[in-house]
């Protein structure tokens, strides 16, 4: 249960092309998140699995079945939304019984059920309480608790953890991955953030302008970005890429060095620059590095200790072994 | 002195709200006086204002001459039914332009406001021979049908915006949680939208209760709501405007009752959404 293809899908609103024709597949039990900055279609590619938007071309199926023209109430998916979208003039009892009422279950089925999911979601307490009454964290756990007792082929999340502040996020992150652990249900998450695309995906499909622009395993992103796109987009902080003379050097119009893989002295080096802003973490320091004479300044990772300062002059030295090399075209040099 | 500035500023504002509220009620003061006048003393010059003999017989005299009850009823069921059926209709068709917008919902929506516009006169002819033809001409269901129709425009507009109000996720989360379109709109979209639809059914009936042209016009006696009452009292000689008084009061009581009692509902549901 929960295998999801998409065959040459395609959504058009008018003359503007939103989704161009894109093939997918996402196997059972996948944790698989679509990831891109705004407006790249990743939510309509979301709500065209749901049901809630109807392809302009192409085939869904979900589990083998043609599922292209089916209502979303029928196509076994349960979605939770970046604003939660609780009934609000429902108890959170009866948000979670909701889907059960409407598929018609008993009073007894339903409690045993909601009872079941609120216990896993530490909702006990509140099963009384009106959405109103509730935090942001307690009313996206309701939202989840809603999604799980339909037991669902495929889970669809929808950027839903963006309206929760930081610590709140990084908890429910842990929170969702464990559920889907347990679980072993098809996930189908959506996000802007790349840090919750590479810390909770098996799967990390990167959408810019609609178009599929790589899928493949968190590691394989980071480690083989297909184009400079990719490059850019996976990574915190943003790989540095180079172009011109140093490229060509390399026999690639661009080249790409991440962060960590810039050795960094203050005697000698490659690249000699200027620090610029630092951002301390704790554990790492990152440095802006400019005047190295190779167009944009660079980031560097540093120890957290490291003892260069605002001015300081600094040498960088590329690990070659590690070095990302494009072509003309923005593609990947092998 | 910013202090001093805002109390005398609420109070020319207090001033200023009594003010246009007394001008507004004042006809209808005038009227519940005059009800309790004689007919000499309802159009002595200078008016008399509360230095008149009470009496109630304008009332007597209007209860005996016409059965008020019967008026009320039709009033009634004119009000309830043309509303309720309204509502019946414009939910599907405020929520097809509130969730499921096409290119020309506000074309429609503006073409539907703007048939208020026309001067009921105008459309007399046909639907007086429309009356006819189908056998509606003074009955229930022919005034709540043109009632309806009526006043369908307004409804459809306020349901529209009180729906436009609610986030479309939460019907969309409805729909994934296997609600039929039916259940959808009854148990999530409608139980949010209770204020609203509260406001929509009181404004509506007392814009129906106080309709007096079609009312009148294709009217006799079956049907005959307390409009045609009130009319039924004036004439064109003798002295009548005490008790055209009484006979008003008697039909704007109910109304004015309903209306007292729930102005609350009507001025939440009439700024639903305004302050947010």
């Amino acid at each position: 249960m929960g295998q999801i293809s998409l065959d040459k899908v395609t959504k058009r609103f008018g003359d503007v092309s939103v989704i161009p024709p894109l093939d997918l597949r996402i196997e059972e039990g996948e944790f698989v998140v679509f990831v891109g900055p705004s407006g790249c279609g990743k939510s309509t590619l979301l709500r065209l699995i749901a049901g809630l938007e109807d392809v302009t071309d192409g085939r869904i199926s979900i589990d083998g079945k043609d599922a292209t023209g089916v209502p979303p109430a029928k196509r076994g998916l349960a979605m939770v939304f970046q604003s939660y979208a609780l009934y609000p003039h429902m108890s959170v009892r009866k948000n979670i019984a909701f889907p059960l009422r409407m598929a018609g279950l008993s009073q007894a089925e339903q409690d045993k059920k909601v009872n079941a999911a609120a216990a896993v979601l530490n909702l006990s307490s509140y099963m009384d309480r009106k959405p109103g009454q509730l935090s942001g964290g307690q009313r996206q756990r309701v939202a989840i608790g809603r999604a799980i007792v339909r037991e669902p082929a495929a889970f669809l999340f929808d950027e839903p953890l963006s309206n929760l502040d930081a610590a709140l996020r990084v908890n429910m992150r842990l929170e969702i991955s464990e559920l889907h652990k347990s679980l072993k249900t098809t996930m189908i998450y959506v996000t802007h953030d790349q840090v919750e695309a590479m810390t909770m995906a098996d799967k990390i499909v990167v959408l810019n302008a609609g178009n599929i622009e790589q899928v493949g395993s968190p590691l394989d992103l980071y480690k083989a970005p297909r184009n400079i796109f990719v490059a850019g987009f996976i990574g915190s902080p943003k790989m540095n890429l180079i172009s011109g003379a140093e490229a060509a050097k390399h026999n690639a119009t661009t080249i790409g060095i991440r962060p960590e893989h810039l050795g960094v002295s203050g005697t000698s080096g490659q690249w000699q620059g200027t620090v610029g802003v630092s951002e301390h973490l704790g554990s790492d320091t990152f440095l802006r590095v400019s005047g190295t004479g190779l167009g944009n300044s660079l980031t560097v990772r540093a120890g957290g200790e490291v003892g260069l300062h605002y001015g300081d002059t600094v040498y960088l030295t590329p690990d070659l072994t590690k070095m990302h090399r494009f072509d003309a075209q923005g593609l990947r040099i092998a | 002195m910013a202090r001093a500035v805002t109390t005398q500023r609420k109070a020319l504002t207090t001033a200023a709200a009594w003010t246009v509220a007394l001008l507004i009620f004042f006809p209808i003061l005038w009227t519940i006086l005059t009800s309790f006048k004689s007919e000499t003393d309802a159009v002595m010059s200078p008016p008399l204002w509360l230095g008149f003999d009470w009496t109630l017989e304008n009332y007597q005299t209007v209860l005996e001459r016409a059965n008020y009850f019967k008026f009320f009823l039709n009033s009634v069921i004119i009000a309830v039914g043309s509303t309720a059926l309204g509502v019946l209709v414009a939910v599907p068709a405020a929520w097809s332009m509130a969730f499921v917008p096409g290119t020309r919902t506000k074309d429609l929506l503006m073409w539907m406001l703007s048939t208020k516009m026309m001067p009921s006169v105008a459309v007399l002819v046909p639907i007086y021979l429309i009356f006819i033809k189908l056998g509606l001409l003074d009955t229930r269901i022919g005034l709540v049908l043109v009632i309806m129709l009526i006043n369908l425009p307004i409804i459809v507009w306020m349901l529209y915006t009180y729906f436009k109000e609610i986030p479309g996720e939460i019907l969309e989360a409805a729909r994934m949680d296997g609600a039929t379109l039916r259940s959808e709109i009854l148990y999530v979209l409608l139980p949010m939208a209770v204020p609203g639809i509260a406001s929509t059914i009181l404004l509506n009936i007392i814009l129906a209760w106080n309709e007096a042209f079609w009312t009148i016009t294709l009217t006799t006696t079956n049907a005959a709501p307390l409009t045609k009452f009130i009319s039924s009292f004036s004439s064109p000689q003798g002295l009548f405007y005490a008790k055209l008084s009484a006979a008003s009061t008697m039909a704007i009581a109910p109304i004015l009752i309903m209306g007292w009692f729930s102005q609350k509902q009507l001025v939440r549901g009439l700024t639903f959404g305004a302050v947010k």
